[in-house]
């Protein structure tokens, strides 16, 4: 697999989940799902499931999944980006698909989770999209589970996966139950709840190193796949503006024709370029750590990734709005739509200043002079 | 794809075997990786090339710039990102093969008579003239930011033929002898102090109408070829994390601990990741064109590696603090062309001013990007469908 090279299949994979999404989910869909209780259509969600078989495309073979790869995942997620797919992508198919898979074996919930038939959610917290066992705020006791984890992204799940002290480090336990509180979010189509477990049961399936590794893989994978989905929202919006300063007449002519206004986009088309790049790579990345084949630092890999893509995305909703002039803000334009999930983006797994710090701790912090640069002492 | 890559590298190693880079002079080891067909490898066999796909031409570079060969596009810059290119897509029948050895060998330098006082950004508008007399041109006028014109032998010109045509129309494209009479070149001293650029006076120089390239009144075309290949070869970046001006900023930061804040250290990451996201970006260009011409997919590296410079090195004064008052010498040296990017710091500093300017300036390459790429549309032009002679100036 050559990096930054798609094959004819992901390519197929892209214009079929496309065309899926535009048919069954489109923007008026979109506004009529987060308008609901549960924010999305399980009977669309189960068809991307089991008729498309887009929700665990890098679930390997022996555990029941179709062998794929993370490209294929992150192509796919590239297109829920881009159409705000309502529903749990990012605990189902981003967190909580990851550290099923990481833990191997095969599981009936997986399977469920894979085919779109039931849905899940990762209730760990992280420290800027790393793992760290300090912050783990549940406890288990007797095998029931008591604690309350805050903010977890699809948090309505069937299925939570959650993190919690035990006797022999910390456990990742499935738990079905515990009250499940839904907050009001900024981005509609994205929901968040507050997980109270009062000796609630769960079902074990990793303490220590395992669980660890399972949480740190999903982490990482989750970071990959939420830059892809920033990608193809930011692409989007690109599209949107472009269009709109095409057409849209001022003074005589279109309002794209102003250097003011072009620029703008310029810097937009740029900013989504840097952001793909770095996005893809930390997925290939992923991908090779996986296959077992040398290749960047998958810790580093993802940071720039999200250093660059939450920005990028944030920067050029907040463009879109501009360059729109007063439709922009207005609710019936689907910008805001990307505004919020941009913002949202942005501070799941770590901010991108969160990352910044990452990167200097791994690159500026260890420099090393080699004395040949030359500063002129007057 | 790969029976290509395989071949070339035999190639290479092939040369590097029966000319060896430590003991072979450059020119001579350079003439057999142009007979070899690996001066570059999409060029047509007998003209430095092999007729394969551009993007396999890092084959060949590595394994002979691995065994210590000269890397020619920093001997020849212009007449191998640039020159090569332009000759082999326009020049009349005979003329490549007589100037491509020369060229790829680095016997004879290039450099290129485009820009004048009265035509930067705005290139179609060029003034200098070129009158047919029988077979050949009679040219006269200035041109300016020329590097290397004191070393070249040749040089890339455009002129204008047509005065009375729209500025675009009428233009010609020619390939001029730097030691021909009436050519005169005179140093130009930048802001450093240094002189990598030269004003170039022409004054009744005469060019053979064999040295034409193209169409007369096509010039315009021809320059296209020219300019895409140069911001490709300037936007091209390093290939290695963390190398180019990022590095003497990391170098910097390392070398003076006791100067680190946490602004300034977040400040560096932010600029470390840009460039890492440009060096990424340039790579994943350069799978997605493993054949054909470049496209303006080079505006974007060439925007972005130059703003990037400017910021490494305005964060590199501020982290040196008193320090970056201080400066090495404004007296005029015998330069060498890139010299100013070698010396001391705040050298580098004031030379990054000219990334924005040169080779295109940044609201032009926004334009691009506008235009060319996103297809806005085009801006409205007080000279559109104008005689360039009728087109005001100044």
């Amino acid at each position: 697999m050559v990096e930054f090279v798609f094959s004819e299949e992901q390519q197929d994979l892209r214009r079929g989940v496309r065309q899926f999404l535009a048919e069954r989910s489109d923007e008026a869909a979109v506004r009529r799902l987060m308008d609901t209780d549960i924010g999305y259509d399980p009977a669309i969600w189960s068809r991307l499931g089991g008729e498309l078989g887009v929700l665990g495309l890098a679930v390997p073979e022996a555990l029941g999944g179709v062998g794929g790869t993370l490209v294929d995942q992150a192509v796919v997620a590239e297109e829920f980006g881009a159409a705000l797919t309502p529903g749990p992508v990012f605990g189902t198919v981003s967190l909580a698909i990851p550290a099923l898979v990481s833990l191997g074996g095969a599981d009936d919930l997986l399977t469920a989770l894979v085919e779109g038939t039931r849905t899940a959610a990762l209730a760990v917290p992280d420290r800027a999209g790393r793992f760290d066992a300090g912050l783990v705020t549940v406890t288990e006791s007797d095998g029931a589970l008591t604690g309350e984890v805050r903010q977890v992204v699809d948090g309505s799940a069937d299925v939570l996966l959650v993190a919690a002290r035990t006797g022999s480090g910390v456990g990742l336990f499935a738990v079905e139950g515990g009250e499940r509180i839904p907050l009001s979010t900024l981005d509609s189509t994205r929901r968040q709840a507050t997980v109270r477990l009062h000796a609630a049961e769960g079902r074990l399936l990793a303490t220590g190193a395992g669980a660890e590794r399972a949480i740190t893989h999903a982490f990482r994978v989750g970071a990959a796949l939420l830059a892809t989905e920033q990608v193809g929202g930011a692409q989007k919006l690109v599209d949107l503006t472009v269009a709109y300063a095409g057409t849209r007449l001022q003074f005589g002519r279109p309002i794209g024709s102003f250097q003011a206004v072009k620029h703008r986009c310029a810097d937009m088309l740029v900013l989504v370029e840097h952001a793909r790049s770095t996005a893809y790579h930390a997925v290939w990345t992923l991908q090779d750590a996986s296959d077992g084949s040398a290749g960047d630092d998958p810790d580093l890999a993802v940071s720039i990734a999200q250093a660059t893509c939450s920005e990028a995305y944030q920067r050029v909703a907040l463009d879109t709005v501009q360059l729109h002039g007063g439709i922009g803000f207005t609710w019936e334009h689907p910008t805001h739509l990307y505004v919020k999930r941009s913002v949202t983006d942005a501070a799941l797994l770590g901010s991108a200043a969160a990352h910044r710090e990452h990167i200097a701790a791994t690159v500026l912090d260890t420099a090393v002079s080699d004395g040949a640069l030359v500063v002129a002492a007057g | 794809m790969d029976d290509h890559s395989e071949l070339i590298e035999k190639t290479a190693r092939e040369v590097v075997e029966t000319h060896d880079p430590q003991s072979t002079p450059p020119r001579e080891f350079l003439g057999a990786v142009y007979d070899a067909g690996l001066a570059w490898v999409h060029f047509p066999v007998g003209l430095g090339g092999l007729g394969v796909s551009r993007g396999l031409q890092a084959h060949a570079d590595e394994v002979l710039q691995g065994a210590g060969g000269p890397i020619a596009f920093s001997l020849n810059p212009i007449g191998q990102g640039m020159a090569a290119p332009t000759l082999l897509e326009h020049a009349q029948p005979g003329l490549a093969a007589e100037l491509l050895r020369p060229l790829a060998t680095t016997e004879h330098i290039w450099c290129q008579l485009f820009s004048e006082p009265g035509a930067g950004s705005d290139l179609a508008g060029l003034a200098t003239s070129a009158v047919q007399d029988g077979e050949e041109w009679v040219v006269n006028g200035q041109k300016v930011w020329t590097s290397l014109a004191h070393l070249a032998r040749y040089a890339l010109l455009l002129a204008r033929t047509d005065p009375e045509q729209p500025k675009h129309r009428g233009l010609t494209y020619f390939v001029l002898d730097m030691q021909a009479p009436g050519v005169e070149t005179r140093p130009l001293r930048q802001m450093t102090g240094q002189a990598e650029f030269n004003e170039v006076y022409l004054s009744d120089a005469r060019i053979p109408d064999t040295h034409r390239l193209g169409a007369v009144g096509n010039g315009w075309r021809v320059a296209m070829t020219t300019l895409m290949n140069e911001r490709s070869a300037i936007g091209g970046g390093s290939s290695v994390r963390g190398a180019g001006a990022i590095a003497d900023a990391v170098e910097l930061w390392a070398r003076r601990p006791e100067l680190h804040t946490a602004v300034l250290r977040d400040k560096l990451a932010a600029l470390w990741t840009r460039a890492e996201a440009q060096r990424l970006t340039s790579a994943r260009a350069g799978r997605a064109a493993t054949s054909g011409s470049p496209g303006p997919e080079g505006s974007i590296a060439k925007l972005v590696s130059a703003e990037l410079n400017q910021h490494v090195y305005e964060f590199c004064m501020e982290l040196l603090g008193p320090e970056a008052a201080l400066y090495g010498s404004y007296e005029l040296h015998d330069v060498k062309r890139g010299e100013d990017y070698r010396g001391p710091v705040q050298q580098r500093f004031l030379r990054s001013r000219a990334n924005t300017i040169e080779g295109g300036t940044s609201e032009v390459l926004r334009n691009i990007l506008g235009e060319r790429i996103l297809g806005l549309p085009g801006d409205l032009r007080a000279d559109s469908g104008k005689a360039w002679k009728d087109i005001p100036r100044g």
